[in-house]
């Protein structure tokens, strides 16, 4: 059908919201609670646009295309309205933007002055609600809510775990958790999906750059690790295009800061292969309990000692590869480099908030020491490159230094949903047959689908797979598999969509094709990978000799396995 | 068996749209909402408890807190209004030292303001467990308050 728009005609499909419409056609119309790919909501009410005929404004994000609307998106009236409904959203927030770390991606700054709001209009009202600084991994400020609703959705209808909704009424209206809980007393599994969809500085990770710069300075062995999804969207915080890898210019960077050596965690990634495909090889040899879960994502991990606490026994025991390389680092390395562990700190960069907890879990400790220090997010490592005045884009681009510098391709899809899952197989097939397997590349795991099923053979045993991203889907799996009615042997959960490229650290992405760029880059790396399978890096196998003496060994079991725990939490 | 597990044994079927009637009954039953009967009606509806605290929260008839011994409701009418309530009600949220809607600590006092008691003659009014006061100005309400906390003292 075709609608008119500012005097121009343009095609519009029937059931489509007319903000789709006029975005597809490249309107410039502002948006603070709109999200892709969800239902519409219409609570922030900044995408009104005029049409002909009708007195009041529509908010075009829940309007349905009619054929012949004549729609105006910039009258007077209009910039009018959408000038004030700014003003109105300002009224009860605080004027202290030059402090405020969500900076210049903050959308409701970006829309005020758009929309020249230049001074504030209505007499600030605080809502007196207090900073939730409880959690290591998501600092929430109640006053910079402009109540858009996004994080709930995110929380309630993606991941399905529902730790925040709106509460009280009218004035007092805001998100809290139940009873007005703390998050780290909720049920907030720390994923931070809440964290990239929120429009203001209302929600952002737990901030790390003063520890980290403090340690750089402390004179102590401070190293650093950077997992396999960083690369490949740590380039859109400098300009660069979605999915450029950028792993040379960040290595160099990180040196420049002042890191004693640079890691890649795609080295421990590799590790991880190595001890989880073991550990999957024996529960199917030794009829150990089955489906065996993937446990890299401490999301995840989390969400399963909360809410499915009666299924911890199927979560396989290998700590995270971070985790994995810091506890290498501070027994293996130091002892090679003749450094005492107490004086090594490790920092992992992470694009994920759910690792800030991780770092912080009892169990993830050799006695005393601490496996990985600090984590930071893609958007810290972002700012602290800004801090430390360095020319990102003309770095001259460098390697990570051994010996955890040397991946495989395999541990570098780590990053994207079902990349565990095909490094597993394609190391599992070689661990119980001897052989490589003829095709490398394993198409049914790949792709951003939220629940993904596979079978492979290997050997003469037929090993189903499951292969999920975002909570929402784990639920609907877990909910199956206590009725019976979902079978699997082995299965990845990622608890955000799409994967650790989506992750809850990563750049606040304008759209869901910046995802999709950023895995596409990940299996690019890949496939022009000499080294593709994890069981093939030369360092590891020099680790196994030299250190470790076998995957699942002693010392294996010491340094890079772990337990859980059953969580109770306030609001279950 | 607690109350609450009583009401939701008794509505075994009942979907998430019997929120509020739910609330409602378990309000009835235990005088307020407490955190446990929150709990127990996420698990049984299969709702977050984010989400029933939150409705619960939205509409004014829900408590969080156990009523006191001596519940004092205070009409926030506009013909009460207008006699003074609003400086009665500071006043006893002073010497209670809670703000309407609370129950002090040691369980003898809660403050609850409502909308209009249809008393407008009386106004401005109060009632304490269903008796109403008539014209209770500040100096009065303050008197009431002390007469209750020194009869209590006595037993």
């Amino acid at each position: 059908m075709k609608i008119t728009v500012n005097g121009k005609e343009i095609e519009a499909t029937e059931g489509e919201t007319l903000l789709t419409a006029l975005k597809r056609e490249g309107f410039d119309i502002p948006t603070l609670c709109y999200l892709e790919g969800m239902n519409p909501s219409g609570a922030c009410r900044v995408c009104v646009v005029e049409i002909e005929g009708q007195s009041n404004l529509v908010t075009s994000c829940s309007y349905p295309v009619a054929a012949g609307l004549k729609v105006k998106t910039h009258s007077p009236k209009v910039i009018n309205a959408r000038k004030t409904l700014i003003e109105l959203l300002m009224g009860s927030h605080p004027d202290d933007c030059l402090y405020c770390d969500k900076q210049d991606k903050c959308e409701l700054l970006a829309l005020a002055r758009k929309y020249g709001v230049t001074k504030r209009r209505f007499p600030r009202i605080s809502r007196n609600a207090n900073i939730d600084v409880s959690g290591p991994s998501i600092v929430r400020d109640p006053e910079k809510c402009v109540l858009c609703g996004k994080c709930v959705r995110v929380c309630e209808e993606v991941q399905k775990v529902g730790c925040i909704d709106f509460s009280m009424r009218g004035f007092k209206s805001k998100i809290s958790c139940a009873f007005d809980s703390a998050l780290n007393v909720s049920s907030c599994v720390n994923c931070g999906q809440c964290v990239t969809v929120c429009p203001t500085g209302a929600l952002m990770e737990n901030n790390n750059i003063e520890e980290v710069k403090k340690a750089l300075e402390s004179g102590k062995h401070v190293v650093v690790q950077h997992a396999p999804a960083v690369s490949v969207s740590l380039g859109e915080e400098f300009g660069l295009p979605l999915g450029k890898d950028v792993d040379g210019l960040m290595v160099s960077a990180l040196r420049e800061m002042g890191f004693k050596a640079v890691f890649d965690t795609s080295f421990a990634a590799d590790l991880t292969i190595m001890e989880e495909a073991s550990e999957l090889a024996e529960r199917i040899k030794k009829n150990g309990k089955l489906p065996m879960f993937t446990s890299c994502c401490p999301g995840w991990v989390k969400y399963v000692e909360t809410f499915y606490p009666e299924f911890m026994e199927n979560l396989s025991t290998c700590k995270s590869p971070h985790q994995m390389l810091g506890a290498i680092i501070k027994s293996y390395y130091a002892k090679k480099e003749g450094i005492d562990p107490k004086d090594i700190i490790v920092v992992s960069i992470m694009p994920c908030t759910a690792k800030k907890f991780e770092v912080k879990r009892a169990e993830m400790k050799n006695g005393e020491l601490e496996d990985v220090d600090f984590s930071l997010t893609t958007r810290e490592l972002a700012r602290m490159i800004n801090i430390f005045g360095i020319d990102f884009k003309n770095l001259k681009p460098s390697r990570a230094d051994l010996p955890f510098g040397e991946r495989s391709g395999a541990g570098k899809i780590f990053g994207a949903s079902g990349g565990v899952m095909e490094a597993a197989v394609r190391t599992a097939n070689y661990l119980l047959t001897g052989k490589e397997l003829a095709e490398l590349k394993f198409e049914p795991v790949r792709g951003l689908k939220g629940f993904k099923k596979a079978e492979v053979k290997i050997g003469d045993k037929k090993i189903r797979l499951a292969v999920i991203s975002a909570l929402g889907n784990a639920k609907d799996f877990m909910d199956a598999l206590e009725k019976g009615e979902a079978q699997a042997d082995f299965v990845e959960v990622m608890a955000c969509p799409g994967g650790c490229v989506n992750g809850g650290g990563q750049p606040f992405a304008q759209n869901k094709k910046a995802i999709s760029e950023r895995a596409k880059a990940l299996y690019e790396i890949d496939s022009s990978e000499k080294l593709r399978v994890s069981h093939e890096n030369k360092a590891l196998k020099t680790l196994y000799k030299d250190f470790l003496v076998k995957p699942l060994g002693e010392k294996s079991h010491r340094l890079l396995h772990t337990s859980y725990k059953a969580r109770s939490t306030k609001d279950r | 068996m607690s109350k609450v597990k009583e009401i939701l044994e008794k509505n075994k079927n009942k979907k998430r749209e019997a929120l509020i009637s739910l609330l409602q009954e378990i309000q009835e039953a235990e005088g307020y909402i407490s955190s446990q009967a929150v709990i127990e009606l996420s698990r049984h509806l299969n709702v977050p408890a984010s989400k029933i605290y939150g409705a619960a929260t939205f509409y004014n008839q829900f408590r969080f807190e156990p009523l006191g011994k001596y519940h004092v409701m205070v009409c926030r009418g506009t013909a009460c209004h207008v006699k003074g309530s609003a400086s009665a009600l500071k006043t006893a949220e002073d010497i209670l030292n809670i703000k309407a809607g609370k129950t002090t600590k040691d369980g003898l006092f809660s403050l609850e303001t409502v909308a209009c008691m249809g008393a407008c003659g009386l106004a401005p009014v109060i009632s304490i467990n269903g008796e109403f006061y008539a014209q209770v100005t500040a100096e009065k309400f303050r008197k009431i308050i002390e007469d209750i906390k020194a009869a209590e003292k006595k037993i």
